[in-house]
């Protein structure tokens, strides 16, 4: 257990005093060491099963740094392959998504077919004789995945616990974004088109906002002032919130979190969605067929989370998923998937989208400021002096319980209640799991007591 | 070429249009936002698609839909005057302290006017633009691309009535889209 680098990042990040290094974001070294420590071992989110659906489609997508291709072949069964030809490394694919019978690699010429194997070789009998074994050379492919609710998910480390595992108790809140809101297991979908952006920024900024900072309202005070919510005002719809109790659930032993809300035991259905008729009464008789078919658990909504390291959900207003893929220490490319129910009518679909579009993303007036303050708060810890002086994530520190119980309603996760406020209880999760891969060699000595 | 031909009001048309164009680049490059606004119809769509990598021949996939799938932009005149407001607040820290920008228009073609004729009521124009952007110190963005705009004359004046913005990018390279095409 004597690794050096434990001991280092202990150093970096003192989550039982509130204290993280600026190092962790700018430091050429320890981002090397995340690609291999959290990203090649992680679980992490590559696209939704709606974007793939006959044989043959792709979706090509990335895993830290690299490029992957998300493929259903010719049987219906899905495989996530790394995106470069085992000949010389040329990618086999530079479309986004399609469909096809093969993957050619434009340098030789060397093809897989869509389950990965490699089935045309250009000269294979004059220029290998025989001895090419095609069974080793095929497409290299991740060990593990899974699909779940829709969401397909990808590990490099075969030794990687069980995505549900792996997901543990966060299960419940991950649910909020993917199950049907009337409270059917699963049935979302995605809307056509991933935003794609670069950000001059290290890829924790966004990750540890979507965690749980709920005290940024002031980067989003034009929007508020303006109103693009779908009722008119603000963000999003807020009575629903404010008859709430606000919760940061955090579990800081798996790194993922979410910003959630709990109703009143009794409290009534708030209005929402009031800017089109036919919305707002969809939406109504969700909620009462979800608190029909939940009980109790109908009172728990979601807002934005992080699922360690890199999936950002945003479970309710809007619905959508990001990811935040590292390119280099100083820059991160962001992608995002937008959800709604299969089965929503096309109106309401179509009134999402517009939120949608309107919110997020760079084109959205909420997120533009987001990524003004992520790109100039990474430049501005860069320097010598900078990088001397930690950040500050003292906010609530020691007021989460682990036995969180409202009206007979039990809650898994680390949770502060922060009505009206706000605490950095759920950073202080996510940098704790960092710590934790950071300084471990394998998962198993993650798991060791 | 003599007063009254068809060569002349044509050219005419285009220059009328050009002037149009050259004057809402201004607008905006002078941070004129809301007289920029009144440049367009109430039943505008302001539509910018994504662009994806698609093999050369399925080209109908190469662009997100409008009124289907997620755009960079895709609404109509409310949104766009929440754009303008918001910038306007002082408290749009992605545009606060404001960028420099500055709209190269060109290539400016009349593809179509209706009904023929001198006095067309509508005209489909199609033009490139360089939008550049600088802010803060040495923060730059170069947005390069085409418009597809429907002016109506609207009392002896172009409005733009619809305008397709294709951005010549995959991965967006700027960090945000604060900027108005």
């Amino acid at each position: 257990m004597g690794d050096a680098s434990r001991e280092r990042v202990g150093r970096l990040v003192d989550v039982e005093q509130g204290i993280v290094s600026r190092e962790i974001f700018v430091n050429d070294e320890i981002y090397r060491q995340e690609l291999e420590r959290i990203f090649a071992r992680a679980w992490l989110f590559l696209g939704h099963e709606s974007q793939i659906p006959r044989p043959g489609d792709y979706f090509v997508s990335s895993m830290g740094e690299e490029s992957v291709i998300l493929c259903r072949d010719r049987a219906g069964r899905i495989h996530v392959f790394l995106n470069s030809c085992r000949h010389r490394g040329m990618k086999v694919c530079r479309y986004d998504e399609g469909n096809t019978v093969e993957f050619m690699c434009p340098y030789h010429g060397w093809s897989y077919g869509t389950d990965g194997a490699l089935v045309g070789v250009p000269f294979a009998r004059d220029a290998y004789g025989n001895d090419l074994d095609r069974a080793r050379w095929g497409l290299i492919e991740v060990p593990r995945l899974e699909s779940y609710k829709g969401t397909i998910w990808a590990t490099w480390d075969p030794a990687a616990p069980a995505f549900l595992d792996y997901l543990g108790g966060y299960k419940l809140y991950l649910d909020l974004l993917l199950d049907a809101w009337d409270g059917r297991e699963g049935g979302t979908e995605v809307i056509g088109g991933t935003h794609k952006w670069l950000m001059p920024c290290n890829w924790k900024f966004p990750a540890e906002n979507f965690s749980g900072d709920r005290y940024h309202g002031v980067s989003h005070r034009s929007v508020d002032m303006v109103g693009l919510g779908p009722s008119g005002k603000g963000r999003r719809d807020t009575q629903e919130r404010n008859e709430s109790r606000w919760l940061d659930v955090s579990f800081p032993d798996l790194g993922h979190s979410m910003i959630a809300f709990l109703r009143a035991h009794d409290a009534p259905i708030a209005p929402a969605y009031q800017d089109a008729p036919v919305v707002a009464e969809y939406f109504r008789q969700c909620e009462e067929e979800r608190r029909r078919r939940r009980g109790a658990e109908w009172r728990l909504f979601g807002g934005p989370g992080t699922v360690f390291p890199n999936a950002s959900p945003l479970a309710r207003q809007p619905r959508t998923l990001a990811v935040w893929h590292p390119r280099g220490p100083h820059q991160t490319e962001a992608w995002r998937w937008y959800l709604v129910d299969a089965d929503a009518p096309a109106e309401v679909k179509d009134f999402l989208r517009h939120y949608y579009i309107r919110y997020s993303g760079p084109s959205g007036l909420t997120e533009q400021d987001d990524m003004e303050n992520w790109n100039y708060a990474h430049a501005a810890s860069r320097g010598t002096i900078a990088r001397q002086h930690p950040y500050n994530y003292e906010m609530g520190l020691g007021r989460a319980t682990g036995a969180f119980e409202d009206h007979g309603l039990a809650l898994p996760g680390m949770i502060s209640d922060v009505t009206g406020s706000a605490s950095e209880s759920n950073q202080r999760g996510f940098y704790t799991r960092w710590r934790q891969l950071m300084g471990a060699r394998s998962w198993a000595e993650l798991a060791a007591p | 070429m003599t007063e009254g031909s068809p060569e002349l009001a044509r050219l005419l048309l285009k220059h009328t249009v050009e002037e149009f164009l050259y004057r809402e680049a201004e607008l905006l490059d002078e941070r004129r936002y809301e007289e920029w606004l009144d440049l367009f119809t109430e039943d505008v769509h302001y539509w910018m698609p994504m662009r994806r990598n698609v093999p050369r021949d399925e080209p109908e996939r190469e662009f997100t839909r409008p009124g289907v799938d997620v755009n960079w932009f895709d609404e109509g005149k409310d949104t766009l005057t929440r754009r303008v407001r918001q910038i306007l607040t002082g408290v749009h820290w992605a545009e606060e302290p404001p960028s420099r920008i500055c709209h190269l228009v060109a290539n400016v073609q009349v593809l179509r006017a209706s009904p023929a004729g001198p006095a067309p009521a509508e005209v489909e124009v199609k033009s490139r633009f360089i939008v550049y952007r600088n802010r803060v110190e040495t923060e730059t963005d170069f947005l390069v691309g085409k418009r597809e705009d429907l002016l109506r004359r609207v009392g002896g004046d172009w409005r733009i009535a619809r305008r397709k913005i294709v951005l010549d990018q995959n991965v967006l390279l700027a960090k945000n889209l604060t900027v108005f095409f």
